[in-house]
């Protein structure tokens, strides 16, 4: 069963196109991960389906629903996380909890419930009392995944989740999306390739307003990424090292080499002739190994390489 | 049922943001101070020098329509002030701190949401005009005499009816503007407007300006009435309310 569903959405601001025929879907119960460079129609796409833009052409469905015929229907069954999430600064958070509580009609036991009940999710009960005004960035980060879970929604819409959280609070949210999977489908935008590797189940990549790929993590990966090699080297080969990068670059089988201090990564064409030449390579150099490793691939090189080839075929 | 809770939220903010306080205040203020002005007028006017040109004023002993003249002038003057200054934020600062669209994703229609504002603010109006209707009767009983309470009564409907014009007006631009300044200038320009059309007597008498004529008149023994005004008036509240509900669920947040 589909939760979302967009067919050719083109969305133009003046003279710039946004979304460039977006077509993808989302099967139910899935966490989805919204993946792209900084304008490539990510927050525009949630934006649309959540009723708050409108698509200058192109249709886009939310559990079955058109979200330009339904929009108060869909609003009951869905939840929504800005990235900058905004709210009454008089307010305190349970407040605002209640407020949001009495707009989807729960009855005030079960109201007063659920607000306890998120105000403990979200961490801020010693705050409870403090006005919302006063929070910091994280703060209301959590206070705005509460509000958007407390319909316990069918589709939750989270764009940039983690961006305002440290570390420890980024791995809280993101083990607690870990724990919707099944019961909601997230539709969840975010840069960091990390998150989207941990928690999301599905992929899709969208450039300049075009869905590069969709698909599951797994096979995301095992399509597109080739292994790649990592080397590593003594401290005083550092500057031999990049020479050898550079060098290395210039093979035929190399796509790309990326050094970082003592440690080079080489992504590459052909495997078997990576496995002959490279360690020839290295000796040749003259430089000493610490490390010599074929690594798993990253959905970070999936995502290079596939934003780098659909930025080559433009 | 969402038009309630919407409400309760507006009037929530109103009391918590300290306006409902300084709308009341204010109001207050020129309620009582309205009959005490009149009433020391000609006491001030004796210490203005023979020769000046205010001098020329006739120095008769106050009279309760001097009270009444008064306060109708400044409840008008600055319940059109706060009406624009409470009013323009109400939706443009919304939309740009984001506060409409963290709330807007959620069942609760665009038009509910621009009619609990309004609402809210009559309401304000209502209590605010109330209580200085009030503290200005007494303070007129006490230094004059006793006004008819009906009229005073409908003196005070149609000085909220002439604000709450101003403040259709005003959420309308708010609605149209991203900026509360830009809502307030648009405000601004209305009542300018309204006010120059308004000296042509033949658009005047159907104007806002006519509710105050007409609420003065019937304080003053004049039962002349001004009825097509009013309807007029219900009209320049109404058209601008559905204008920003029209407006506002098309419009990107």
């Amino acid at each position: 069963m589909t939760a979302i569903s967009i067919e050719e959405l083109r969305k133009v601001f003046g003279t710039f196109q946004a979304l460039d025929g977006l077509s993808l879907s989302v099967e139910t119960g899935k966490v989805f991960g919204f993946l792209g460079p900084n304008g490539a129609g990510k927050t525009t796409t949630i934006r649309i389906l959540t009723g708050l833009a409108h698509a200058t052409s192109g249709r886009a469905w939310v559990l079955d629903k058109e979200v330009t015929a339904d929009e108060q229907e869909i609003a009951k069954h869905i939840g929504y996380l800005p990235e900058e999430p905004a709210f009454y600064a008089w307010m305190k958070p349970g407040e605002f909890l209640d407020y949001v509580g009495r707009i989807f009609d729960f009855p005030p036991s079960e109201r007063s419930a659920r607000i306890k009940e998120l105000l403990a999710l979200a961490g801020l009960e010693e705050a409870a009392k403090r006005r919302i005004g006063g929070f910091s960035r994280g703060m209301r980060q959590r206070l705005g995944l509460a509000q958007a879970l407390f319909n316990r929604p069918e589709v939750l819409f989270l764009d940039e989740p983690t961006s305002a959280l440290d570390p420890a609070g980024r791995k809280e949210v993101l083990e607690f999306i870990d724990q919707l999977r099944g019961q909601c489908t997230v539709f969840m935008s975010t840069h960091i390739l990390a998150d989207v590797e941990r928690v999301c189940d599905t992929i899709g990549i969208i450039n300049r307003g075009k869905l590069v790929t969709s698909a599951p993590r797994d096979a995301l990966l095992a399509q597109y990424a080739i292994p790649a090699f990592e080397v590593e080297v003594d401290a005083a080969d550092g500057a031999g090292l990049a020479r050898w990068g550079e060098s290395m670059g210039k093979e035929s089988w190399v796509k790309t080499v990326l050094v970082d201090g003592l440690v080079a990564r080489v992504i590459v064409s052909d495997v078997e002739i990576a496995k002959k030449e490279m360690m020839a390579s290295i000796t040749q150099a003259g430089l000493i190994l610490t490390r010599y490793e074929v690594v798993r691939p990253s959905l970070e090189d999936v995502f290079l390489q596939l934003v780098g080839e659909e930025e080559a075929q433009r | 049922m969402s038009f309630f809770v919407a409400f309760r939220k507006e009037w929530l903010e109103l009391t918590r943001t300290y306006r409902l306080l300084v709308v009341v205040i204010v109001l207050v203020f020129f309620g009582l101070t309205s009959p005490l002005l009149a009433k020391l007028t000609p006491e001030i006017n004796k210490f203005v020098p023979q020769d000046s040109v205010i001098s020329i004023q006739v120095l008769r002993p106050p009279i309760v329509e001097d009270s009444i003249t008064q306060y109708v002038k400044n409840m008008a003057q600055f319940g059109i002030l706060l009406a624009i200054l409470l009013s323009m934020g109400a939706v443009a600062q919304e939309k740009e701190k984001g506060t409409a669209a963290m709330i807007l994703v959620k069942p609760l229609p665009r038009g509910t949401f621009l009619l609990a504002k309004f609402a809210a603010m009559a309401a304000l109006f209502a209590v605010s005009l109330a209580v200085a209707g009030i503290a200005c009767y007494y303070y007129t009983l006490l230094l004059f005499e006793a006004m008819n309470l009906m009229n005073w009564m409908a003196l005070n409907f149609l000085l909220l009816v002439y604000v709450l014009v101003y403040v259709a007006i005003t959420l309308l631009s708010s609605t149209l503007t991203k900026t509360p300044v830009a809502a307030g200038g648009i405000a601004v320009g209305a009542l300018i407007f309204l006010g120059l059309i308004g000296l042509v007597p033949a658009f005047g008498k159907y104007l806002p300006g006519e509710l105050v004529t007409w609420g003065t008149r019937l304080m003053l023994g004049d039962t002349s009435t001004s009825w097509a005004t009013l309807g007029v008036c219900l009209g320049l509240i109404v058209i601008p309310l559905l204008a920003a509900w029209m407006v506002f669920r098309k419009q990107e947040l």
